[in-house]
């Protein structure tokens, strides 16, 4: 039976995986990956075609399974994080480390573990990219696991998953 | 009802003293009574936890409840650990409608640590995203999914913080955003090392976070060795100094528990003379009955203004003509 299908996480917690790709060559890579004309004709192309849409979205779980540990949630966060992906924190926290960080950086949940929050924000901070991490991610759509973040970024249907903290400062 | 006084006492600036307690492993109503009213004198407001170490019990409404039946101001708390976001919501809800003034929000334990360690863990929302949400239901009158809300709900709103966790560079940080999605007051993981807590202090002043959310330090006595042992071993995100471990291990085992008092009551002191900090968050389960002997060696004094005792204007509605037995 298919463990692979949308809208069912895997049952097992999820583990903090270390990304194995520097920070600086993702913040790179990103600017290739920006959303433009071309992108989004392709995504929109992509999305009337089923069967070559699940070949793209099959690629790109590979690819970011074995960079970021990715569990296809289809909401990327990566760009906010420094490239560690929060959705391999075993609470799924989308912002920020929660208080269980062992005085060694261990994962509360995997002591033998670092947390991935430390590594998100040691990977950003090196960049000089910490400010992200203080951007408030929104909850996540579950009806979208499965699904390609990249064809949805590409046609700029997650730009609502953050806002500026500063704004909400403001709004209080 | 306008006669609590926990936000009230914060806004004027006092000192202000909370405490905690953990709800009973059964469905023992006297047990929340018997827990808050050693405290009603001594602090403006008690935390009634949920479920915590992810450990069934009593739940915090109902603990909320009883508690003000005892004439006990309740901080009712709301883990992201048990429910998604259609529950949180609707507890937000019932929060309100029952009269609970005080709501205070965090990620939770996860259930590895609990006594049902098998259980599914839900984690929809994370702390902040449901502050986010607790913040618009109350002051933009609508749920997550934009839907109205009649009438609004209205309490006051708080989270936590560890400081002494890693990263020490974002922690204080962390808060802020946490402020930003709406926390009007925080109260911190246990401080024993008062070094470290003033210096994430100097962060918080640094970003302004004092001035726009009252943080109370917590606080707590080290009662016996095997007490100091599971602090410093299962309490995740705990460190307790190497120096203050030395000290307890160094007096007569009859008197570690005096000796975990004096330590607190020192720590108060140490603490009350940081800038900007609001006040202590004491938590002492299962001594809850030290607590004013805790307070009276840190030279506080009971809350001053006499306090309603168990009537109506702290009891809700539906319990106004029943104490908590009746509720049992």
């Amino acid at each position: 039976m298919s463990v692979i299908s949308a809208g069912a996480g895997p049952a097992a917690p999820p583990r903090p995986v270390p990304p194995r790709a520097t920070a600086r060559s993702m913040y790179l890579l990103h600017h290739l990956l920006e959303p433009n004309a071309g992108y989004r004709r392709l995504a929109g192309w992509l999305e009337a075609r089923p069967g070559l849409r699940r070949l793209f979205t099959a690629a790109e779980k590979s690819v970011k399974k074995e960079i970021f540990g990715c569990r296809m949630c289809a909401q990327c966060a990566l760009p906010s994080t420094g490239y560690a992906c929060p959705m391999t924190c075993p609470k799924e926290l989308r912002n920020g480390p929660c208080g269980g960080v062992g005085a060694d950086g261990s994962c509360e949940v995997y002591p033998g573990m670092r947390c991935v929050w430390l590594v998100a924000f040691e990977r950003a901070d090196r960049q000089g990219r910490a400010g992200d991490l203080l951007r408030l991610q929104r909850p996540i759509d579950h009806r979208l696991w499965g699904q390609s973040s990249w064809i949805r970024y590409w046609q700029g249907q997650d730009t609502d998953l953050e806002a500026d903290a500063g704004r909400q400062a403001a709004a209080t | 009802m306008t006669r609590f006084g926990f936000r009230a006492a914060l806004e004027s600036g006092a000192f202000t003293v909370t405490a905690e307690i953990g709800p009973p492993r059964g469905a023992d109503a006297e047990a929340i009574r018997r827990k808050v009213s050693p405290l009603r004198d001594w602090v403006t407001a008690v935390n009634i936890t949920d479920n915590q170490g992810a450990s069934v019990r009593l739940s915090s409404w109902a603990g909320s409840l009883l508690a003000m039946a005892a004439g006990v101001e309740p901080i009712m708390q709301l883990t992201c650990r048990d429910r998604n976001r259609i529950a949180l919501q609707s507890e937000l809800l019932g929060a309100s409608a029952m009269g609970i003034p005080n709501v205070l929000v965090m990620t939770g334990d996860h259930p590895r640590f609990g006594d049902h360690a098998e259980a599914k863990p839900v984690f929809d929302l994370d702390s902040v995203q449901l502050l986010w949400a607790a913040r618009t239901m109350r002051d933009d009158g609508k749920l997550l999914s934009g839907r109205k809300l009649d009438p609004a709900p209205s309490w006051f709103l708080g989270s936590v913080e560890n400081p002494s966790a890693p990263p020490a560079g974002f922690r204080a940080a962390r808060l802020g955003k946490k402020v930003a999605a709406g926390a009007q007051f925080v109260q911190t993981q246990y401080v024993f090392d008062v070094g470290a807590f003033r210096q994430w202090m100097a962060q918080v002043r640094d970003l302004g976070l004092h001035e726009r959310c009252h943080i109370l330090a917590g606080v707590g006595p080290i009662s016996s060795l095997r007490a100091l042992a599971h602090l410093e071993q299962g309490v995740p995100g705990v460190q307790v100094p190497d120096a203050l471990a030395r000290r307890l291990r160094g007096v007569p085992a009859d008197r570690t528990a005096d000796e975990g008092i004096t330590i607190c009551a020192e720590t108060i002191g140490e603490l009350r003379q940081i800038p900007g900090l609001a006040g202590v968050h004491v938590m002492a389960v299962g001594n809850e009955h030290r607590v004013p002997l805790i307070l009276q060696q840190a030279g506080i004094g009971p809350v001053p203004s006499p306090r309603p005792a168990a009537d109506a204007a702290l009891t809700p509605a539906s319990l106004v003509t029943g104490g908590p037995e009746r509720a049992r």
